[in-house]
């Protein structure tokens, strides 16, 4: 049917690149709260170290993406396409870094289990990584209204931080905790709700995938 | 040879298998190449020897005299400058009315007509009328001018009779330099809001030139070889026209080409005289053949810089 | 839409063209704006040359060509039997495929219009010579050799000598049929860099292939399909976000 097999051969290959990418980010999301569980020191550090990995997975795709743009010059949706692509893997990466960063301040607070502090953080960790899973499987699957419920659920999360802050405050009020992790406990609950922001960008670059508009913004 | 240089060989032989330089020279193509070498180099033979037979056996009786005399019983001279100037006056007054036509009716059959029917039959009678054998045009010529019109034998007649059949000939010949101009002049042209005729005129003719001139040349080389269609029509008349008005009363009276005049030396199995008008209209033709050529070089505007 | 489509220059409507019983364009509608480059692109036999062809009346001279519909220059009706070729195409001039410098000289070339239209002075005929070429941008290279002729120029220089030769008799509208798809990609960029200074002056409608090429260099783009006019709009909007479906696949490369 069309003329441009490579090309086409190329974008599926660039879906299935981003595709890896995130779920790379999130299997090491997943198995960093379950190392916490089970208290394995050793996992949490080599999480710390797939940081890098994830880093070289983003170059390759963008190097993929200029390249498309150079070779084969595309326009309207494939345009669209591959500078989502390059953009999207800016926010997957950041949530993979997010993941190394919150298992250093595990690995600080001794893998205290952070439901001591509150009992939100958990919960809150559950709906960032489905909100990251969802967006990007929208994202992949270029489903535009999986896309917006994804971007409606930041709220959600927004709520969780809120609740998170209001139990560690009381916590220092009352003086059960030390304050320092207190802090460290606020951390994660900021990168968690970070990830579930790099989330919400991946669900709008979706939409611009299929738009051209960000936000209420026209791009191209 | 003994086995291992054979086996050696072998081996060798085998990666030159492919090799460029093995290709077998087909054996028919070298026997085209002789065949066409042949018919070259034939063709040539018989050019020169032509040239060099007639040359050679009628130089001796061309003089100063033969060429600038009339043939006179009472001076006793053989001369042949009256058939020159008869030679010379049907030339230039056929190329006047033909060319005009047969060039005019070209450009409309190519610019202005819409092909079609009509058209495909113009060029249908064009293309028989130039197969006609001349001595039907002798004919023709003889009865509807000289008889029906009272032009008698003239140089007139000859001319008129002429014309007809080298038309067909300067016709074919421009309408094909015509259709050799591309399309894209044209275009050109009339998309920059030029008028038909402001665009045949600069570019479609100029462009046309060689073209035309090469069916001007093969035209004066039909009418210099010329005898059938002119013996009944133009005469035989050998005399120099008068000066004055002479000149154009000339066009009235009878007057023998050189053609003419060579046949009818033959007839008289005088073949001295025969060769020598012979060479001499050799040397004419090539003079023509030479300067057309060269004028058509000179106004060729297809060439670069 | 946009504020700028009101002013238009040429006005397509309802315009039907058929070759004998070949119905090749059908009920265009298109304004075109002064001062702008518009674009015709689509597949081959999609009727954008013949709609070109059909703004200057260049059809006229194919046989059996029946118009119906209107296109107007300026709110003039150019298909009013009371309408000089001549004039209109003065005009509305145009640039072919194939470069076609006539075979005289470069000079010669460009005086041939003017000429025509009764200019014989020698000093103003070397004025619209220089002007003709400067606004070409061929003028230095060709300023020494004004006297020899056209034909040994290179397929680029022939190109833009083709554009002075038609910007000579002072036209108001330039056509372009595919006027880089001969030339090399140096002499194309130069052509696509001149008509973005052309269109400061004129009207500039092209015809191209190259989709790049009408990303580049114009203002409007038309999308064409077996002779209609798919879509029509700014070329920002073609190239970034088609409404139809089909000019997306056209522009991506996805047609057929």
């Amino acid at each position: 049917m069309s003329p441009r097999i490579t090309f086409e051969h190329e974008l599926e290959e660039l879906k299935e690149n981003v595709a890896n990418m995130s779920l790379q980010v999130e299997k090491t999301y997943r198995g960093l709260f379950q190392a916490l569980e089970e208290r394995d020191a050793d996992r949490i550090r080599k999480i710390m170290e797939i940081d890098r990995a994830i880093s070289d997975m983003e170059r390759n795709i963008e190097s993929r993406c200029l390249s498309l743009l150079t070779r084969q010059q595309p326009v309207a949706r494939d345009l669209r396409i591959v500078t989502a692509g390059l953009k999207v893997v800016t926010d997957i990466e950041r949530a993979g870094d997010h993941v190394a960063d919150m298992a250093e301040l595990f690995l600080r607070l001794d893998m205290n289990g952070p439901e001591n502090y509150s009992e939100h953080l958990l919960p809150m960790a559950g709906e960032a990584v489905e909100m990251f899973h969802d967006a990007v499987e929208a994202f992949v699957e270029r489903d535009e209204e999986a896309a917006r419920q994804v971007i409606a659920r930041d709220d959600v999360v927004d709520e969780f931080f809120n609740k998170v802050k209001d139990d560690l405050i009381e916590c220092l009020k009352k003086e059960t905790k030390n304050a320092d992790e207190c802090v460290d406990i606020l951390l994660v609950a900021k990168y968690l709700e970070k990830i579930a922001d790099h989330a919400v960008n991946i669900g709008e670059w979706e939409l611009f995938q299929e738009t051209g508009d960000i936000g209420m913004a026209r791009l191209l | 040879m003994t086995n291992a240089v054979a086996a050696d060989s072998a081996i060798a032989a085998e990666p030159k298998r492919n090799s460029l330089t093995m290709g077998k020279r087909r054996l028919s193509d070298e026997i085209l190449k002789l065949l066409i070498y042949l018919s070259v180099f034939f063709s040539v033979l018989l050019a020169a020897g032509i040239l060099c037979c007639v040359i050679s056996k009628g130089i001796s009786s061309v003089s100063w005299e033969f060429l600038t005399t009339v043939t006179s019983t009472l001076k006793g001279t053989v001369g042949i400058a009256g058939n020159i100037v008869n030679t010379l006056y049907i030339i230039v007054l056929t190329l006047l009315i033909a060319t005009p036509i047969g060039v005019g009716s070209a450009i409309y059959l190519n610019e202005y007509a819409r092909p079609g029917r009509l058209v495909g039959l113009i060029e249908f009678t064009t293309e028989t009328l130039s197969g006609i054998p001349s001595i039907i045009f002798g004919l023709f010529g003889m009865v509807f001018f000289g008889n029906t019109l009272g032009l008698g034998y003239s140089i007139l007649t000859g001319t008129l009779t002429l014309t007809l059949m080298i038309l067909p000939l300067i016709t074919r010949n421009t309408q094909e330099a015509l259709k050799t101009v591309p399309d894209s002049y044209r275009c050109g042209a009339l998309g920059m809001g030029v008028t038909r005729w402001y665009m045949i005129r600069t570019i479609l003719l100029p462009s046309a030139m060689p073209g035309i001139i090469t069916g001007i040349i093969l035209a004066i080389g039909r009418i210099v070889g010329e005898s059938a269609a002119l013996l009944f029509t133009a005469g035989s008349g050998y005399l120099l026209p008068k000066a004055g008005m002479g000149l154009i009363s000339k066009i009235m009276e009878s007057g023998g080409t050189l053609t003419i005049q060579l046949y009818l030396s033959m007839s008289k199995a005088n073949y001295e005289a025969a060769f020598g008008i012979a060479a001499v209209l050799l040397i004419i033709v090539l003079g023509i053949n030479l300067l057309t050529k060269y004028a058509a070089g000179k106004l060729d505007v297809n060439k670069n810089g | 839409m946009e504020t700028g489509r009101k002013r238009t220059k040429i006005n397509a409507r309802g315009l039907n063209l058929y070759y004998g019983c070949n119905h090749a364009l059908k009920d265009i509608d298109m304004d075109i704006r002064p001062h702008a480059v518009t674009a015709l692109i689509g597949p081959s036999g999609c009727g954008k040359s013949t709609f070109l062809k059909s703004l200057n009346r260049m059809n006229d001279l194919v046989d059996c060509v029946r118009i119906e519909g209107s296109v107007t220059l300026d709110g003039e009706d150019i298909y009013d039997p009371k309408v000089d070729t001549t004039l209109l195409r003065k005009k509305i001039g145009m640039v072919f495929q194939q470069p076609n410098p006539f075979p005289m000289s470069i000079y010669d070339n460009i005086a041939y219009g003017p000429r025509l239209h009764g200019i014989k002075s020698k000093s103003r005929l070397d004025e619209i010579v220089e002007t003709s070429l400067r606004g070409a941008a061929i003028f230095e290279e060709v300023r020494d050799r004004l006297k020899k002729s056209a034909l040994g120029l290179s397929g680029g220089q022939q190109q833009r000598l083709c554009i002075a030769r038609a910007l000579a008799v002072g036209p108001e509208v330039l056509l372009m049929d595919e006027p880089t798809s001969a030339l090399d990609p140096i002499s194309t960029l130069k052509i696509e860099e001149l008509m973005e200074e052309l269109k400061k002056k004129y009207t500039v409608v092209v015809v191209t292939h190259n989709m790049q090429q009408a990303a580049r260099v114009s203002d409007d783009t038309a999308f064409f399909l077996v002779g209609q006019v798919v879509e029509f709009d700014s070329t920002k909007n073609i190239f970034s976000r088609p409404r139809d479906k089909r000019t997306e696949d056209y522009i991506t490369g996805r047609f057929g």
